[in-house]
């Protein structure tokens, strides 16, 4: 076991250095750097530029340097804890980041447990009804929610609650508690902010859960096996839950791997259109003002989450089913 | 040991044949339906088999009708994409009637009026019931050109001459919301298509090649796949539009964003090509065909892939609704379509405010068609996937 997790987390590093290779590249690819456009606001603001002040800043933050060079120090830089500076903020982009990454793991955690809540019961019900009313009725809605633009539905929510709930409008908790110690109120706070964007980000990933679930549910059920528990007149329950639902569980747990970059990707657009403060917002903001150290580090966070996501799905595989362990590979 | 008795030996018989006609299969004989069934190509066994999902259907009916909508917007439309009417700004929807005063006089709007409510600064418009304006039928109304090409001004219904008919109420500009979201099918539903286009031949190109060749090249191309995979596609997508130049024209950006679309959304489709061919690869057929010297281009192309094809059109119609999706979120960010191009998610950037979903609800009326084509596609990438496999 202990080899089999070694081995995996072995493979998720040429993965981490792909992605920080691409992410670099994109944030480069846009002509101009900050300093270009923050000459320009203060251009627009009547503001003189000082050419000796722009060139030392250039110098200090390494733009004058050529990409590759920036690559390395940046990637050797996030290897010792360093993730760059952010030209916009004037601070460390961990700094920056910190709180806000924090909120979109809990985000993130709560919507894909909202997430199996929902799909887990339905799938199941659906794959037991094949073809029932209830079978299509359920579909229909999960296949609705994945159909509704979230950032709609967000927009929808958040009036419906303010109106019948008086929760205030954006935000993950009532502005007061903002840069406040964690408290239990605050925690109250967030919890009660915290279910719109949950709804919205689950209701998009569900139907495709809930589809998958019945799909490997109903593949598993036509076994002969089943037929044979049965048939020995095992319960009806007994005869799903023993065997064929252990088999599907299976999948469910490969798919966490999936689903995590759906929901921190979707968590991103509806963040900001909710106004989280989460890491859309920041994201938006960084790529649009090319505070590229900021967008880079950011990316390169929201992608380690998806990969140790993967990471977590896989060993819980591993754990659940021996001919993985044993072969070293996950089987769909 | 029970040796019979031979029975007496009886004149030779003449070597008979008879003369009757004999068909072979008369033995199994096959029942008309199973005589079609059998005979079947497997094109046909898929359509029959299509054709047992209801739902399947009646969405590929709707798409098809929305798509042939696309093909004559201007005809359909009431109104021009750009026609304002500063008399009806945020007019809400007018109902159609049919009756008047218990009268029947074919469908109608009630003209109407309006006034400023100064305590929610809220235009508030009032039915005239006095005024029924009908609504005429292939009728002259704004001048548009024809796919660019010639000019018309032939409509399918417009309003009463003089008067105005918004079935979906009007925009902050007094624009009509129905012609709006009609000429927006236009780019969402094409903008679907042309990314799955590329989507496509990028899924097949490298899953064929790392499914074929194996080795070194599929582990490369199975590694950038984990890595496309593992970004989270929203902020790829931003980071992508962003790299998108302010200056571009709106055209330009139209073919980007399938561009962006297609080019991260290939990683499934490759995978599925890929496993199918490492399968497939090892058949006796491939062999004889590489023996006879055909290269590999050909031998993925003429007889690897139409082996799963029904397979990959099935799985593309479902990942349309991601690419339609996709748009309207970049679009509602900012980062998508600008104006004058209009799509759905472009009519969706007015919805932005609360105050729209507190006041003037009708704005959020594109969401419907962006519903409806999601759940249509759906289910027939449904009835597509059941039906691709006819001989199960």
């Amino acid at each position: 076991m202990l080899r089999y997790i070694l081995k995996r987390m072995a493979i998720m590093i040429p993965t981490l250095v792909l992605i920080s290779a691409l992410v670099f590249f994109l944030i480069e690819l846009p002509p101009g750097d900050f300093l270009e456009s923050y000459i320009a606001e203060l251009q627009v603001q009547g503001e003189t530029v000082d050419p000796r002040h722009i060139a030392y800043l250039r110098q200090e933050y390494g733009l004058d340097q050529p990409p590759l060079q920036r690559y390395f120090v940046w990637v050797t830089g996030m290897l010792q804890w360093d993730f760059g500076y952010s030209f916009e903020y004037q601070m460390p982009v961990a700094e920056v980041v910190g709180e806000r990454m924090f909120l979109t793991t809990v985000l993130s955690v709560t919507t894909i447990i909202f997430t199996w809540l929902i799909a887990f019961p339905i799938g199941i019900y659906s794959a037991t009804h094949q073809y029932s009313w209830g079978d299509y009725g359920l579909t229909f809605i999960g296949l609705l929610g994945l159909a509704t633009p979230n950032f709609l539905l967000a927009l929808v929510l958040l009036y419906f609650a303010n109106i019948y709930f008086g929760t205030s409008i954006g935000g993950i908790m009532d502005p007061e508690f903002l840069n406040q110690p964690m408290s239990w109120a605050k925690m109250k706070s967030i919890l009660a902010h915290l279910w719109i964007p949950v709804i919205v980000i689950g209701t998009s990933g569900t139907a495709g859960m809930i589809r998958r679930l019945r799909a490997n549910l109903l593949d598993e059920l036509q076994k002969q096996y089943v037929t044979t528990a049965k048939a020995k007149g095992l319960h009806p329950f007994r005869a799903l839950v023993k065997y064929p639902l252990r088999m599907s569980l299976n999948f469910f747990v490969a798919d966490i791997g999936n689903i995590l970059p759906q929901i921190i990707s979707s968590s991103v657009l509806v963040a900001i259109v909710l106004s989280l403060e989460t890491t859309g917002p920041l994201l938006v903001s960084a790529l649009q003002s090319q505070d590229m150290y900021l967008a880079g580090s950011f990316l390169m966070f929201l992608a380690a989450l998806s990969v140790c996501g993967v990471l977590i799905s896989d060993i819980a595989l591993a754990l659940l089913d021996p001919r993985i362990r044993l072969q070293g590979r996950s089987v769909k | 040991m029970n040796r019979e008795k031979k029975p007496p030996a009886s004149p030779r018989m003449k070597h008979y044949v008879s003369t009757a006609p004999f068909d072979p299969r008369s033995i199994e004989k096959l029942s008309a339906g199973q005589e079609k069934l059998y005979h079947a190509s497997q094109w046909r066994l898929m359509w029959w088999k299509f054709k047992r999902h209801r739902l399947a259907v009646v969405s590929g009916i709707i798409l098809i009708i929305l798509y042939g909508s696309v093909l004559i917007a201007e005809f359909l439309a009431p109104y021009n994409l750009h026609t304002r009417n500063v008399e009806k700004i945020y007019s809400p929807p007018q109902s159609l009637r049919l009756f008047h005063e218990g009268k029947f006089i074919g469908p109608f709007v009630y003209a109407t009026t309006y006034r400023l409510d100064m305590a929610k600064l809220k235009l508030i418009y009032t039915d005239d019931v006095t005024k029924p304006q009908k609504i005429r039928f292939f009728c002259r109304g704004d001048q548009y050109r024809f796919w660019g090409l010639f000019k018309s001004d032939l409509h399918l219904f417009c309003a009463a001459k003089g008067g105005s008919v918004y079935l979906l109420g009007t925009d902050r500009l007094g624009r009509d919301v129905l012609s709006r979201i009609i000429y927006g099918a236009r780019v969402s539903l094409t903008i679907g298509l042309l990314g799955i286009i590329i989507s496509f031949t990028l899924g097949i190109t490298f899953g064929g090649i790392a499914g074929y060749y194996g080795g070194v090249i599929d582990l490369v191309v199975q590694r950038v796949i984990e890595v496309i995979q593992a970004l989270p596609t929203i902020p790829l997508w931003l980071v992508l539009a962003a790299i998108m130049p302010v200056t571009w024209s709106p055209l330009l950006v139209y073919f980007g964003i399938t561009v962006i679309l297609g080019l991260l959304d290939w990683t499934g489709l490759a995978r599925a090509v890929r496993s199918k061919l490492l399968a497939l690869r090892e058949e006796d057929y491939v062999l004889a065909a590489q023996l006879m010297g055909a290269s590999p281009r050909r031998i993925i192309a003429r007889h690897l892939v139409p082996g799963f094809m029904s397979h990959l059109i099935a799985s593309a119609t479902i990942s349309i609704p991601t690419m339609i999706l996709g748009e309207t979120a970049l679009s509602f960010l900012g980062l998508g379509l600008r104006p004058p191009i209009t799509s759905w998610g472009v009519l969706l950037v007015e919805a932005q405010n609360i105050n729209v979903v507190a006041l003037y609800p009708w704005l959020m009326l594109p969401v419907v068609p962006v519903i409806l084509v999601i759940l249509a596609f759906n289910f027939l990438g449904d009835g597509l996937r059941d039906a691709a496999d006819p001989y199960k």
